[in-house]
């Protein structure tokens, strides 16, 4: 067998950019400081290099305009991507994300396409604050036309941006910071995962948890404790595109655990985890053994400090809590198990 | 004023008249409350968009705001889809979700429009940009009122197509009027032509209403715009209507109906009658044309009244590809 090559969650995205741009010319990627020496965090490394400055661009402060312009370029036939190193300043853009770019296809009768993509990246940790931290898919998938995708492994991060290139519809795709430097077996040659379709992360058969993003790490950690100190099988199922949601994998499972907790990286109220958790309500109502429960940002802001910071992000334990209350058992013994270990990894200024 | 031969100041004569009996079609039946679509008439401005649209070419592109009747029917020369459209019949131009705030014809260049104020700008920008890389020639026009100014996307805007030179054509029709507040306690600044001309931009400022005066203009910008040189047209006419519905609101008490009077004498659609006749042009043949005109407006009216509304399945289409 072909060994496998396992590259960063960065490198995934840079590799996918290269092979997409080297495809198609069209695809041209902008926004701030993706053509300074830091480029993104290295995700745009070496594309003015390769593709000239006209294909990839630093831009001036207008997230607003740039939205826009991307709008106007894409139904012009161009492939532009959007790049935006905080999730939160996507915000300066919302009306044209939502009034226009969302919406023009339908106002124009089908007449127009918009093959766009966003990228957003979640910042987290080291005092990024409440105003570097936002992740935003509810706002997003809330909207009909705009898909959004949100990749946990450097695989789904390479073949969904691959997509998203490709789609002709506007794809927002949110990433977090923290998964950035996660590595994974990653094939060089270039491919795409569909859009719209949800992923079995971990497979068990006594309890579901749906977790997005950042979710599925705590996700996968909680599993292997309560897989260790409980004999506990935890499925764990990565929606990867939270619109359009592909609900199928989800309803299964948890048709088969009886029991359903969602881990969304987003604020609760209102929330995504709402939507996943009203339809497993609705499609597994009589299989359900335990009320549905999510795990998910407080209606607070995320502080700056480190100790408040801490208590702002549910992580693992609130995971493992989840399930105890659920399958009913008796406090797990956690001692000597490290929560919020990534806070030590990731360092500033940015 | 452009110097154009008598059968091209019919053409342009035909144009302004097809608009202004278009709007005249739409007030006479608006009223049946079959028309359901916030209407906000261009009546007062067809000089613009015809003077303008007259100096691109076919593949050109433009762009326009919820006030497009004009730029739509300049640009298309097609009045089946446009009622339709506006009836919000399926034969429409985007099968009655689009509306009169939404007018677009894709096919003809006629790329969008938008209800929010200024948010067609950036796309034009955009729109520009992809053209310039392909580097096949076509210059992109956004029309947008006194109100978009006001808004912080024209400035950003501005400042990219000045950057990266883009074949462009900002037209900034100035009727003094955002909704009912008037230039004076919206705007800190004097001239928009000094701060704009700082931008990259070539700027041009009339206050014609005649349709040879402005192709002229257009005709120049176009040129310019063809060499990547961003362009600025500021162009003042008088909404001769309410803000939005198809009456005058002179008794409203934000402006005096002496102001219309006074720039009714120089009436775009009159002032070209006046300029056939006084190059002998017989009656008779003017109101050939009018009449002519008229009847496919009416068989448009008829043609949208009688068609059926899109199905149901269609409220769920066009969302993505």
């Amino acid at each position: 067998m072909k060994k496998e090559r396992f590259i960063t969650y960065e490198e995934a995205l840079n590799e996918a950019l290269h092979q997409e741009m080297t495809r198609d010319s069209r695809v041209f990627v902008f926004g701030l400081d993706v053509a300074d020496h830091k480029r993104i965090f290295g995700t745009t490394k070496g594309l003015v290099e390769k593709f000239g400055k006209e294909r990839c661009f630093s831009t001036p402060l207008s997230e607003d305009a740039l939205s826009g312009f991307a709008l106007g370029a894409a139904v012009n036939n161009l492939r532009p991507v959007q790049i935006h190193i905080r999730v939160d300043f996507m915000l300066l853009a919302m009306n044209q994300i939502v009034n226009m770019i969302a919406a023009y296809r339908y106002g124009s009768g089908g007449k127009l396409k918009v093959p766009l993509v966003i990228r957003g990246i979640i910042g987290r940790g080291w005092g990024q604050g409440f105003q570097h931290s936002k992740s935003l898919q509810s706002f997003f998938a809330h909207v009909p036309g705009l898909k959004v995708v949100m990749p946990t492994t450097p695989h789904d991060a390479k073949g969904l941006l691959t997509s998203a290139m490709r789609d002709e519809n506007p794809v927002i795709m949110l990433e977090h910071r923290w998964l950035y430097w996660q590595t994974g077996a990653v094939p060089k040659a270039t491919f795409t995962i569909p859009i719209g379709k949800s992923n079995v992360l971990r497979k068990g058969n006594d309890i579901t948890v749906v977790a997005t993003s950042w979710m599925n790490v705590e996700a996968l950690h909680a599993a292997d404790i309560l897989k260790k100190k409980k004999r506990v099988n935890v499925e764990i199922i990565d929606p990867r595109t939270l619109s359009p949601l592909d609900d199928g994998p989800i309803i299964q499972s948890v048709k088969k655990t009886g029991h359903c907790i969602v881990a969304d990286y987003d604020w609760m109220n209102c929330g995504f985890s709402a939507e996943v958790a009203a339809r497993v309500s609705e499609k597994c109502h009589s299989k359900l053994r335990s009320p549905v429960q999510r795990v998910a940002f407080p209606e607070t802001h995320c502080p700056t400090t480190r100790p408040l910071e801490s208590v702002f992000y549910p992580n693992a334990r609130d995971i493992v809590k989840a399930v105890e209350k659920a399958l009913k058992l008796k406090p797990v013994d956690l001692s000597g198990e490290e929560f919020y270990s990534h806070e030590k990894k990731f360092k500033g200024p940015f | 004023m452009a110097k154009v031969s008598t059968k091209r100041a019919l053409e342009f004569y035909k144009k302004l008249y097809l608009l202004r009996a278009a709007e005249e079609g739409i007030q006479r039946y608006y009223f049946d409350d079959e028309m359901k679509t916030p209407m906000h008439m261009s009546m007062g401005g067809e000089a613009i968009a015809v003077g303008v649209i007259s100096a691109l070419k076919k593949r050109d592109q433009v762009f326009g705001t919820y006030r497009s009747h004009a730029i739509y029917l300049a640009k298309t020369e097609e009045t089946n889809k446009f009622f339709a459209e506006l009836y919000g019949k399926a034969t429409g131009e985007a099968k009655g979700k689009a509306g009169s705030m939404h007018l677009a014809s894709p096919s003809r260049g006629f790329l969008g429009t938008s209800a929010v104020v200024a948010t067609t700008i950036p796309v034009a920008v955009g729109a520009a940009f992809a053209n310039k890389r392909k580097k096949n020639k076509k210059v992109v026009t956004v029309f947008f009122g006194d109100g978009a100014v006001d808004e912080g996307v024209f400035w950003e805007s501005l400042n990219l197509a000045g950057l990266w030179k883009l074949p462009v054509i900002f037209i900034y029709e100035d009727n003094g009027l955002a909704i009912h507040t008037p230039t004076s306690k919206r705007q800190s600044y004097k001239s928009i032509e000094k701060i704009v001309s700082q931008f990259n931009f070539k700027v041009f400022k009339s206050d014609t209403t005649n349709v040879l005066d402005i192709y002229k203009i257009g005709e120049e910008a176009v040129k310019t715009a063809r060499k990547n040189k961003p362009c600025f047209v500021h162009l003042r006419y008088y909404r001769y209507l309410e803000h939005v519905g198809v009456s005058q609101d002179f008794k409203a008490g934000y402006r005096s109906e002496k102001e219309f009077k006074k720039w009714y004498k120089k009436d775009p659609i009159l002032l070209m009658k006046k300029e056939l006749l006084k190059r002998g042009m017989n009656t008779s043949v003017i109101e050939k044309v009018e009449k002519s005109i008229n009847r496919k407006i009416e068989n448009s009216i008829t043609l949208a009244q009688k068609a059926p509304f899109a199905p149901v399945r269609e409220t769920f289409t066009d969302i993505f590809v």
